[in-house]
């Protein structure tokens, strides 16, 4: 049959914790991964790499690494904007500063300051939590944009306060800088979000995600049961923003190739990413996925219908887009507070069952 | 006296003043806090539709003429009459009523039992929702509220400190109006939480809903009052910062600012919004006059966060809030 285990036959632990435990996922994913790396670099365009394909690959970065932090941790964080941007500044420096080491490790060590800047916000957390927590967060989000802004040493000094992508290759092709192609930068970004998966999956299925998980349903009970707070709330902060840090540093470089920070990385950089992960689904991988293609797509699709298709003004289509953002928020709030990924899984259970309803 | 020392002191009444504005926000989180356990994120907006509605009544606009002009290709935009101001006021006080129903009746309703952060991230939706639909309907430029508040420079204020320090101190009409407005709101909201039947009603829903449910109070209609409320207390903002910077996008902003206000006097507490905001408007005005010309200034738009963020770890409950007690 199509979507069926035939049984229950497992022998081992590996095979019980096995992500897709059907076959026709497991084949699914291959194909997907396969269609990714060898069909779409052959008939993509700029248009859609600059439109849809990269803001997503790069969003879903970000929506992974937040989602650990609130999906799968439960600490609130509205700093994802001042994360990025902290990506992006060290991405920056660190790509005029070393200029012959190749760009990839610079993204990685952009993630890796990004993660430390992380664990010095994610102190507070210890104290303070929920609402609280979340509002607290707002101060690295608010300092971090400020600080890029006023202290020249982060831009290099240079006149108009942007910083700009220098051009840079991995395996003699241009990946950042103003000549690109577009399937060089596509797959580029493809590798980094398919490790950024690999790795999410497995801390949390393992003992660090379930230490994060304890945390999240309830911090005193975890810490009863033998759950370090501190090294789990931190490590939690610390692996988030390292994605973070990376998803900026790639929107830096390799996305938009100039900067301002204020415009970039705003508050509502913040939101957008904390949107992702609510219509996503908190606490799942492929909820990050699912947010950031939909709140990606979603603006492109309005507005190709809206001043494309019906021929309204620009700001118009703005403002209904503010609307229907914020309406489909409440809608998925209230049908299914667990996001995309919730409604996925249902689907997945009557599947399996099929035709019958139990 | 030192130049300085008068400076800072010029400084400090009128970062009490700020401090006001930032207050009457945060009266409405605390408001609707407290009744609901909702943290509303929407306050900020629920100001910048108040305000756009109240200058929409009194221009005469028509709702929605950039909409039905793209659908239709007509040219409609004002009524052509002129609302006077306190019936404008009065519509738009109609006006937040209804939205606190509707939110009641088709958002609220459906999101009871929901974990506090859900209930939050709805009213972030919400935020968008009204920032999306407030634009659509009185449209997006830059307005000019008048209501009639007095404005610019208090003279009087000028001149007696003139002649007393040889420096005449700037102070803003609009200030003082909203001081006293906002002395009025307090004094009134916290009258009527104390001794009226309502009130009382409010103050049990906030202890325990399912108390409250038992002894016979209606929550739908506490939740519609406490909204109704924070919708008013919305439009006196709303009212204060549009005079003083015109309605626009920026003005939903507000609600950030009001966020360190909060976290500093507690979440719970009506005092505490009140002093909260009083010490963030000193003390962001304060830090940008001594310390901002060191760093390169524009220290207002962090300062209050990162105070609040110190002052946090060490009570994390803020000043005035309820003891956090935690049990498993």
């Amino acid at each position: 049959m199509l979507y069926r285990e035939a049984g229950d036959f497992k022998t081992s632990y590996r095979d019980d914790s096995q992500t897709f435990p059907i076959r026709f996922d497991r084949t699914a994913y291959y194909v997907l991964i396969a269609v990714a790396l060898v069909i779409v670099p052959f008939v993509i365009n700029d248009y859609w790499l600059n439109a849809v394909l990269l803001p997503f690959l790069i969003y879903a970065i970000a929506a992974l690494g937040l989602n650990v932090l609130v999906g799968y941790a439960g600490q609130v964080s509205l700093g994802t904007g001042g994360f990025m941007a902290v990506g992006a500044y060290a991405c920056y420096k660190l790509m005029t500063s070393f200029p012959d080491v190749n760009i990839f490790f610079h993204i990685i060590l952009a993630g890796a300051v990004t993660a430390l800047v992380g664990l010095l916000f994610g102190l507070p957390s210890l104290r303070i939590k929920g609402f609280y927590l979340a509002v607290a967060t707002l101060a690295a989000q608010f300092f971090l944009v400020w600080l890029f802004n006023r202290v020249p040493w982060f831009y290099n000094y240079s006149a108009s306060g942007q910083i700009n992508a220098p051009e840079r290759s991995v395996f003699g092709m241009k990946v950042t800088g103003p000549e690109t192609e577009a399937w060089a930068t596509y797959l580029f970004c493809l590798v980094f979000v398919f490790l950024s998966a690999w790795v999410v999956r497995n801390l949390t299925r393992g003992a660090t995600g379930r230490k994060w998980m304890a945390i999240r349903d309830m911090d005193i009970a975890a810490e009863i049961i033998g759950v370090n707070p501190l090294r789990a709330k931190l490590s939690a902060f610390a692996v988030s923003s390292f994605f973070v840090g990376v998803a900026g540093a790639l929107f830096f470089s390799v996305y938009l190739g100039a900067v301002e920070v204020g415009e970039a990385f705003g508050i509502q950089k913040s939101f957008l990413v904390l949107f992702m992960i609510i219509i996503g689904g908190l606490g799942s991988i492929f909820g990050s996925f699912a947010g950031a293609a939909f709140m990606v797509l979603m603006p492109v699709l309005l507005k190709n219908t809206l001043v494309g298709g019906l021929g309204w003004a620009t700001d118009l289509a703005a403002h209904l887009e503010f609307m229907i953002v914020g309406g489909l928020i409440l809608f998925f709030l209230i049908v299914e507070p667990h996001g995309l990924a919730a409604l996925w899984r249902t689907v997945k259970e009557k599947l399996r069952l099929w035709p019958f309803p139990h | 006296m030192p130049d300085q020392l008068l400076f800072a002191i010029e400084v400090t009444l009128n970062g009490l003043m700020a401090g006001v504005l930032y207050a009457l926000v945060a009266l409405g989180f605390v408001l609707i806090f407290k009744a609901s356990g909702i943290f509303n994120y929407a306050q900020g907006v629920m100001a910048l539709f108040a305000a756009l509605t109240l200058v929409g009544i009194q221009d005469g606009q028509v709702p929605f003429s950039h909409l039905i002009n793209a659908i239709f290709g007509t040219d409609v935009h004002h009524f052509g009459w002129h609302v006077p101001a306190v019936l404008a006021i009065l519509l738009t006080a109609a006006v937040m009523v209804l939205f606190a129903w509707i939110v009641e009746r088709y958002v609220l309703r459906h999101l009871v039992n929901q974990p506090g952060i859900i209930l939050f991230m709805a009213t972030i939706g919400l935020a968008y929702f009204m920032e999306g639909f407030g634009d659509l309907m009185w449209g997006a430029d830059i307005k000019n509220l008048d209501v009639g508040l007095p404005q610019g420079i208090n003279e009087t204020i000028d001149e007696t400190t003139y002649n007393w320090f040889g420096y005449g101190f700037f102070i803003d009409n609009l200030d003082i109006a909203a001081t006293i407005v906002a002395v009025i709101l307090v004094v009134s909201l916290t009258l009527f939480s104390q001794y009226s039947k309502q009130g009382r009603a409010l103050r049990a829903v906030a202890d325990d809903h399912q108390a409250a449910l038992s002894v016979g109070i209606s929550l739908r209609f506490i939740w519609v009052l406490v909204w109704s409320i924070a919708g008013f207390v919305a439009l006196v903002a709303g009212i204060m910062w549009g005079s003083k910077s015109g309605v626009q996008f920026s003005l939903s902003l507000i609600a950030l600012k009001a966020l360190p206000v909060l976290m500093l006097g507690g979440f719970t507490s009506i005092p505490g919004a009140i002093v909260g905001g009083l010490i963030i408007g000193v003390g962001e005005k304060l830090f940008e006059f001594l310390i901002g010309p060191l760093v390169g200034g524009a220290t207002e738009n962090w300062f209050a966060y990162v105070l609040a963020l110190l002052f946090l770890v060490f009570r994390p409950q803020g000043l005035f809030g309820e003891k956090i007690i935690e049990r498993v």
